[in-house]
């Protein structure tokens, strides 16, 4: 499995990383049961492993574009749980100030392009802050993460194409989690993987478990590696599921339970790599005890604040819209 | 002062790309056959030449990518990017990454990101080049919240207006009419720049106001110098922004004048020719002698015939037409 020794601390990262995903997501569906968290939220459960995996090698200085599912993107790039819960229940102290919610929570200042309502809008994102790098004259990558049901979309094929023609450094990340909302995969493409669609556009591609954390990390190094070293983009494709249903209150009634519970039961990336970490005596029972407990408290300490965060004022409306100010009326209200 | 060299439309706009090339290392062009071809109608002619492909990427026709990869690059602080769209009728093809992306990140991202980007479109009637690359369009993109729409009529405001644009953070859609390319005008050298949302009043005059934009200015002010001679005195002015709007003057304008005429290329409906007639009663009601008038094409495609595409585009007889209606 490990082709490296990966430092202690790193895999420790990795596992509170995807406990802290976990737990996140799991208390937001808490609150939007509850009414708490208006509007869309769709949940990164059982997708942990490929954001934390492809973040472990990032640094803050890396951008990322993300999507629609973004929570977990944005905690693993280092995001503050504070104020994107702050911002999921509309609050002034939101990181968008209560303007943008789950679909558009980011970060610019650790490298996060926000979270993207399009789907697949955010493909190119990642090309361009990639070329801004090279311009720049910067070690470092740019990563666009987007869906299986992205990969049909034209921001996939032309941001792809625009980025190896450019040679920029960037790597394309799907998570292919089986369904498009409801199409499943086998409906949308007759090619058994997204990874085959790398060949078209003469990148390396490859398609891997995207629930083992550890085959992500390997992967995602490969191809940061590439990319830092001018060679170009490269594709991966992260065969995933999501535990829950698309969007909150999503009645899934396009995959059968027998289908869910398998991955739940054989496939949960958070399980799985604990089991790992025992197995190697890195973590122990208590260690993992403690970090539960420790995300536990972190996202209550975020709750507590988004809770007892003041509502924007009615003012805010008109407020953000541009940056530079002009002459005349920009904007317009009779 | 000196006598101000003429030069064209076109040339404006290559001075003010050429300029900010030359003076800001973030600021790159992305489009399609924009290198050594120089783009569709010649108006980045010797850029790549003089920058090269680290600079000016000729681009795959692949608007959604491109514009996507300037947002990104602007989003990131690390460029100041202009998107060269070869004709503005090819937003349809990119749209959401104009609209949904550009325009509402900052507003999206709580005021934290910038995009600080233009993009450059070839617009206009005129070419017989039929329904889908002949629409000048900026009504369109002025109703959606988050863009700024410059539409400059002159070289010397193509040129001030574009330098400001692309010194401009937010995101600016720049229409230039491709039937003013070779018009000539004086143009300083110098890198004078025109701020956003001032209009400029092309003529002075006190009977009626022409607000106008692009080339329907020039046929403005061929109405107002005929009319002149009868002592019919007509006030044109350009708005040359849309976003930002110089309300002012425009109201000022028909306050003093009492009658307002809008002259515009853009389709009728929902548009920047309502917008101004719309402003004019509810902010010059009182003021107002006679019904407002728009002299705008009809709301149909555009029309390829020769002899379709003259009648669909507004005419001079058709201004003059509507100023003497409302005289």
């Amino acid at each position: 499995m490990i082709k490296e020794e990966i430092s202690k601390e790193k895999l420790l990262w990795m596992y509170e990383t995807m406990v802290k995903i976990r737990v996140h997501e799991e208390v937001a569906a808490e609150l939007f049961a509850e009414n708490k968290i208006p509007g869309f939220v769709h949940l990164y459960v059982g997708e942990e492993a490929v954001a934390t995996g492809v973040m472990a090698n990032l640094e803050k200085e890396d951008f990322v574009s993300s999507t629609h599912r973004g929570h977990g993107h944005y905690i693993a790039k280092g995001g503050d749980i504070k104020t994107s819960m702050a911002e999921l229940f509309g609050r002034t102290t939101g990181c968008c100030k209560g303007k943008g919610g789950s679909m558009h929570i980011v970060d610019l200042d650790i490298g996060e392009l926000g979270a993207n309502g399009m789907v697949g809008g955010g493909i190119p994102h990642a090309a361009g802050a990639a070329l801004g790098m090279k311009l720049n004259g910067l070690d470092n990558v740019a990563v666009a993460f987007f869906g299986d049901g992205a990969s049909n979309q034209q921001n996939f094929h032309e941001g792809i194409n625009l980025a190896t023609v450019w040679n920029l450094p960037v790597v394309f990340v799907c998570e292919n989690n089986g369904y498009q909302i409801s199409l499943p995969y086998s409906k949308q493409q007759i090619i058994n993987s997204v990874a085959e669609r790398g060949k078209s556009y003469g990148i390396p591609a490859v398609s891997i478990d995207g629930q083992d954390v550890m085959a992500v990390y390997e992967v995602a190094k490969e191809a940061i590696k590439r990319a830092k070293n001018g060679e170009g983009p490269s594709l991966i494709e992260a065969k995933t599921y999501r535990f829950r249903g698309h969007f909150e209150g999503d009645p899934v009634v396009y995959r059968t339970k027998k289908e869910s519970e398998w991955w739940k039961e054989n496939k949960d990336p958070i399980v799985n790599f604990k089991k790992f970490l025992l197995e190697k005596n890195i973590l122990s029972e208590d260690d993992c005890a403690l970090i539960q407990k420790k995300e536990e408290e972190e996202v209550k300490e975020a709750v507590k604040f988004a809770e007892s965060s003041p509502w924007p004022k009615k003012e805010d409306i008109v407020k953000d819209v541009f940056s530079t100010s002009t002459k005349g009326v920009l904007v317009w209200e009779w | 002062m000196g006598m101000v060299r003429e030069i064209t439309f076109s040339q404006a706009i290559n001075e003010a790309l050429d300029y900010k090339l030359s003076t800001d290392k973030k600021v790159i062009m992305i489009g399609e056959d924009i290198g050594k071809f120089g783009g569709c109608f010649g108006v980045s002619a010797g850029l790549f030449d003089k920058y090269g492909s680290e600079r000016i990427y000729d681009a795959p026709i692949a608007e959604s990518g491109q514009i996507g990869i300037a947002i990104g690059a602007a989003a990131s602080g690390l460029l100041r990017p202009i998107f060269e769209l070869m004709f503005v009728d090819f937003f349809g093809v990119c749209m959401d990454q104009i609209y949904n992306q550009a325009a509402k990140m900052r507003y999206m991202f709580g005021g934290k990101a910038k995009i600080a980007m233009v993009i450059r479109a070839a617009g206009g009637a005129g070419g017989s080049a039929a329904g889908q690359h002949s629409q000048l369009l900026h009504s369109i993109f002025a109703h959606l919240p988050g863009l700024k729409v410059v539409v400059p009529s002159t070289p010397f405001d193509a040129k001030g207006l574009l330098i400001s644009s692309i010194e401009d953070d937010d995101p600016v859609v720049f229409i230039e009419h491709k039937g003013l390319y070779a018009v000539k005008g004086p143009v300083p050298e110098d890198p004078q720049r025109i701020p956003l949302g001032v209009a400029d009043v092309k003529k002075e005059g006190k009977d009626v106001t022409i607000v106008a934009t692009a080339a329907m200015v020039y046929k403005s002010l061929e109405v107002a110098a005929k009319l002149d001679k009868e002592g019919i005195s007509v006030e044109v002015i350009d708005p040359r922004s849309i976003v930002p709007l110089d309300e002012n003057t425009i109201v000022n304008s028909i306050k003093k004048t009492g009658r307002l005429v809008v002259v515009d290329e853009d389709y009728p409906r929902a548009s920047f020719a309502t917008d101004i007639a719309t402003l004019s009663v509810a902010k010059c009601f009182k003021e107002l002698k006679s019904p407002v008038k728009l002299v705008t094409p009809p709301s149909t495609p555009i029309p390829f015939s020769p002899m379709l595409e003259k009648e669909w585009i507004p005419s001079v007889e058709k201004i003059e037409k509507a100023v003497r209606e409302i005289i």
